[in-house]
C-alpha cells in the first residue's frame, strides 16, 4: 500500500485494519501465553496467563443486526469498564474484556439495564446465529430476526443459565442457500419455499437477461420459452429446488409466497471434533407455517426438542450424541413428530 | 447495480420491488467491510463506523455477517463511493462477495485461548492481505472460503462450511498436571465423564493417577475441554488442512476431507506461509482449469475423483483422507503386465 495523504487519495486493497492495534494491553502482554480458563458463572469466564495475569470475559447476547446507537452505547460501556476495548464472537455475541474482577458486577448491571442478557457459555443455549430474512434478502422464506427474537425470548432462561446437558447451538437460515451455514447445528431452522418462482411473462423481456437467468439455475430448471409472442422463460417444477437464484438475476421471477413459505427444523449437527466426528443436522420437521409475530408453532417444536433432550440426554451429550445412542425411531416416538416420506432423502441431481 | 469503482464485489445491491410505494428503501444496499481478525475493536473505531453508517447509510449494521464481515446496511448507489472512501480512510476495506475469495476469518486464537496451536489471527490477516485481488475482483467459478480454527473444537465452524479449513492440532503428548487432576476429581467423576468418553479409549484413571496413551489419541479435545486446568494440548503444534466443505447449494451439504494431516504452520509462518500459499494457488489453478460455473471446489473434486485431484496438486494419497478405503472392486489399474513381444514402453 502506498503511503498516501489520507483524505485526498483514493485508497484501495488495503485489507483489514491490523488486529494488533485493537488488542487490549492485557491481551498484548499475554498473547499466546494463556494457561487455562474457568467459567465463573453463566456468561462470565476468566483466562489465566503464565504470567499470573487474569482476563475476565463477560459475554452478552447481541442481536447481530444492530443500530448505530447500540454501537455507541456499547462503546461507552467499553470506555467505562474495559479501557475502550471490546470484541464480538463468531455467534454474534458481544464480549467485554476486563482486567479487574470488581468491574464484573457493575458492568453486568449496566448491560442488563440496556436490555441485553449475559450468558451463552458452557451448557447453555448459545446465541442463535441467523441470516437476513425478510428484513433484507430477496430470496428469504421467513423472517430470520423475528423468529430468532421470539425463540430467544421464550428460551431466555437457557441462555442465562447452564442447565442443559451440554451446549446447544441453534441457527436460523432464511432459505436453503443457508448463508448462515446453519446445517451443522444442534438445532437448525431453515426457511422453506414450497413452490417455484412465478414467471411474470410480460416483464421478463424488459427486466431480465434471459441467458444469464437460465445460467443462474443450479439444476437446469429454467428454460427459454416464447409466451404471447414475447421472449420469456418457463420453470420445470419437477427440477426446481426453490433456491431463488434465478430471482437474484431476474426480478420478474419472484419466489416469495405468503401462502406457502414456512420453515423446516433439522437437528443433531455439530462442528466440534470432541468425542464424535462433526456431522450435519438431519430433518425432523419438514414444514411449519410463518406465523408472525411470535411463531408459536416453531416455538412449540423447539420446546419439544429441548425438553426431550434435557430429559433424555446424559450429562455432556450433545443432541447428536443423544440421538445416536437412542436411535431415530425412539426420537420420533418420544417427541411425537410425524415421520413422513419427506424425511427420506430422495434428492438426486439429474 | 451497486458497487464502487475498481471492485467487482464487496457491495451487495438490494432494490425494492415497490419503489414507488416505498421510496425510502428504493435502494438499500449492503457494504461488506473486512472485519478485524478475532473481531477485536476499540470504542473509537466503532463510533467512527457508526458516524459513517448514519451519514451515508441506514444506521444499521450486522456485527457480523455469517462469513465474518461487518455489514453496513441501507445506502443508495450515489452514496457508495463516499461511504467506501471514508471506510478506507478509517482503515477498513471491502470484503468478498460473488464468485471470489470470501473474507477469510478465524477464531479468537492465541489472543484469548490457551488451546490455539498456531496464530490464527496472524495467518488470517496475512492471507487476506496476500489475496486482496482475488477477494475484490471475482474471477472464480464460485465462492471460495478460508477459515482458521486454532484447535479441533473449531469455534469458527470451518470444517462445516469452508472450502479450505485450517484446524490446529499437535503431535506430542497431552500435558498433564496430576495435582490439578486431583482437584477436578473432587468436583466430578473423572472416569465417567472423561475417561469413558474418550473416543479411542486411550486414557486410564486408576488410584488417582491419570495416564494417556498418546499414540492412540485422535486429538478430539474432550478431555482437555473437561479439565482445562489439568490438561493442555501437547507441544509440536501444527494444523490440519481440510478441503471441500460447503453448504447445500448445489449438491448437498458436505464436510471436507483431510488434505494435509499435519501442516507445520508455525514453521511456515517464518517463511510468510509460502507452503500454504503455493498449495492454495495449485488448488485454484486446478479449479480454474477443470471446474464449471457455480461448482464449489469440493464438488469438483468429487466429480473428477480425489485421486486425480491429488495428482494434479502433487500430493500423495493418505489413509487420513478417506473415511475408509473403497468397498467396490471397480479399479482401473494403471500398472499391468503385457507379453514380452508386445513390450514397447507399456509400463503404465
Amino acid at each position: 500500500m502506498p503511503d498516501v495523504d489520507k483524505g485526498t487519495v483514493r485508497i484501495t486493497d488495503i485489507g483489514p485494519p491490523h488486529y494488533e492495534d485493537f488488542l487490549p494491553p492485557i491481551i498484548k502482554r499475554n498473547y499466546g501465553k494463556w494457561l487455562y480458563h474457568e467459567i465463573l458463572k453463566p456468561g462470565v469466564m476468566v483466562h489465566v496467563s503464565e504470567s499470573g495475569e487474569k482476563l475476565y470475559t463477560v459475554r452478552v447476547g447481541s442481536t447481530r443486526i444492530v443500530s448505530s446507537d447500540f454501537v455507541r452505547e456499547i462503546s461507552d460501556l467499553a470506555d467505562k469498564y474495559c479501557g475502550g476495548y471490546l470484541k464480538f464472537t463468531t455467534r454474534n455475541n458481544l464480549e467485554f474484556l476486563l482486567d479487574k474482577e470488581e468491574n464484573i458486577e457493575p458492568l453486568i448491571k449496566e448491560v442488563q439495564a440496556l436490555g441485553f442478557p449475559v450468558g451463552g457459555i458452557d451448557h447453555s443455549l448459545g446465541n442463535i446465529v441467523h441470516t437476513q430474512g425478510w428484513l433484507h434478502c430477496h430470496t428469504s422464506a421467513s423472517y430470520a430476526s423475528g423468529v430468532v427474537k421470539a425463540l430467544m425470548d421464550e428460551f431466555y432462561d437457557y441462555f442465562v443459565s447452564d442447565k442443559l446437558p451440554a451446549k446447544v447451538r441453534m441457527a436460523f437460515a432464511c432459505c436453503l442457500n443457508m448463508c448462515g451455514s446453519v446445517g451443522a447445528s444442534d438445532i437448525a431452522i431453515v426457511g422453506m419455499h414450497r413452490r417455484p418462482p412465478r414467471v411474470m411473462a410480460d416483464r421478463v423481456k424488459d427486466l431480465c437477461e434471459i441467458p444469464s437467468t437460465i445460467a443462474a439455475c443450479p439444476v437446469d430448471a429454467v428454460r427459454p420459452k416464447t409466451i404471447d409472442g414475447k421472449p420469456s422463460v418457463e420453470i420445470d417444477e419437477d427440477r426446481c429446488v426453490y433456491c431463488g437464484n434465478c430471482y437474484t438475476v431476474c426480478p420478474a421471477l419472484p419466489i416469495a409466497d405468503p401462502l406457502n413459505d414456512g420453515v423446516a427444523i433439522f437437528i443433531g449437527g455439530k462442528v466440534s471434533n470432541a468425542r464424535t466426528k462433526p456431522t450435519f443436522s438431519k430433518l425432523v420437521v419438514p414444514w411449519l407455517p410463518n406465523n408472525p409475530p411470535r411463531w408459536p408453532e416453531v416455538i412449540e417444536a423447539v420446546r419439544t426438542i429441548l425438553e426431550a433432550y434435557k430429559e433424555g440426554a446424559r450429562k455432556g451429550e450433545r443432541v447428536a450424541e443423544w440421538i445416536d445412542r437412542i436411535g431415530w425411531p425412539k426420537f420420533f416416538k418420544i417427541t411425537g413428530f410425524e415421520f413422513t416420506k419427506y424425511h427420506i432423502d430422495d434428492f438426486r441431481i439429474r | 447495480m451497486a458497487g464502487v469503482r475498481g471492485y467487482g464485489g464487496g457491495i451487495v445491491g438490494r432494490f425494492s420491488d415497490e419503489p414507488d410505494e416505498y421510496p425510502g428503501v428504493k435502494e438499500y444496499h449492503t457494504a461488506r467491510l473486512n472485519q478485524i481478525e478475532g473481531f477485536f475493536y476499540t470504542s473509537d473505531v466503532l463510533r467512527k463506523l457508526a458516524d459513517i453508517c448514519d451519514e451515508h447509510a441506514g444506521g444499521l449494521f450486522n456485527f457480523h455477517g455469517s462469513t465474518g464481515d461487518i455489514q453496513i446496511l441501507g445506502f443508495k448507489q450515489e452514496e457508495a463511493e463516499e461511504l467506501f472512501q471514508k471506510c478506507t480512510h478509517l482503515g477498513f476495506d471491502l470484503g468478498g462477495s460473488g464468485s471470489a475469495l470470501r473474507t477469510p476469518s478465524c477464531c479468537v486464537g492465541p489472543a484469548r485461548c490457551e488451546w490455539a496451536t498456531y496464530d490464527t489471527l496472524h495467518i488470517t490477516d496475512n492471507l487476506t492481505r496476500e489475496f486482496q485481488n482475488e477477494m475484490h475482483r471475482p474471477t472464480f467459478n464460485y465462492k471460495f472460503k478460508i477459515k482458521c480454527a486454532g484447535c479441533p473444537n473449531d469455534c469458527i465452524a470451518s470444517g462445516a462450511r469452508s472450502d479450505l479449513s485450517i484446524v490446529g492440532v499437535w503431535k506430542a503428548n497431552i500435558r498433564i498436571d496430576q495435582k490439578e487432576v486431583a482437584e477436578y476429581a473432587k468436583k466430578f467423576d473423572i472416569k465417567k465423564y472423561v475417561v469413558d468418553k474418550c473416543p479411542t479409549h486411550c486414557m486410564d484413571y486408576t488410584d488417582g493417577k491419570l495416564t494417556i496413551d498418546d499414540s492412540n489419541c485422535v486429538k478430539c479435545m474432550h478431555c482437555i475441554n473437561s479439565m482445562p486446568k489439568a490438561l493442555r494440548p501437547g507441544l509440536e503444534k501444527g494444523a490440519q488442512i481440510r478441503i471441500g466443505a460447503k453448504v447445500p447449494m448445489v449438491q448437498d451439504p458436505r464436510l471436507g476431507f483431510i488434505l494435509i494431516p499435519f501442516y507445520d504452520v508455525n514453521k511456515d509462518k517464518e517463511e510468510d506461509y509460502a507452503f500454504l500459499k503455493d498449495l492454495i494457488q495449485k488448488i485454484w489453478d486446478f479449479w480454474d482449469e477443470y471446474g464449471t460455473n457455480r461448482e464449489r471446489v469440493g464438488e469438483l473434486i468429487q466429480r473428477v475423483g480425489v485421486g486425480n485431484f491429488l495428482e494434479a496438486i502433487g500430493l500423495d494419497p493418505l489413509p487420513e483422507m478417506v473415511e475408509y478405503p473403497r468397498a467396490n472392486p471397480f479399479i482401473k489399474f494403471e500398472e499391468y503386465l503385457v507379453p514380452d513381444d508386445e513390450e514397447e514402453g507399456k509400463e503404465g
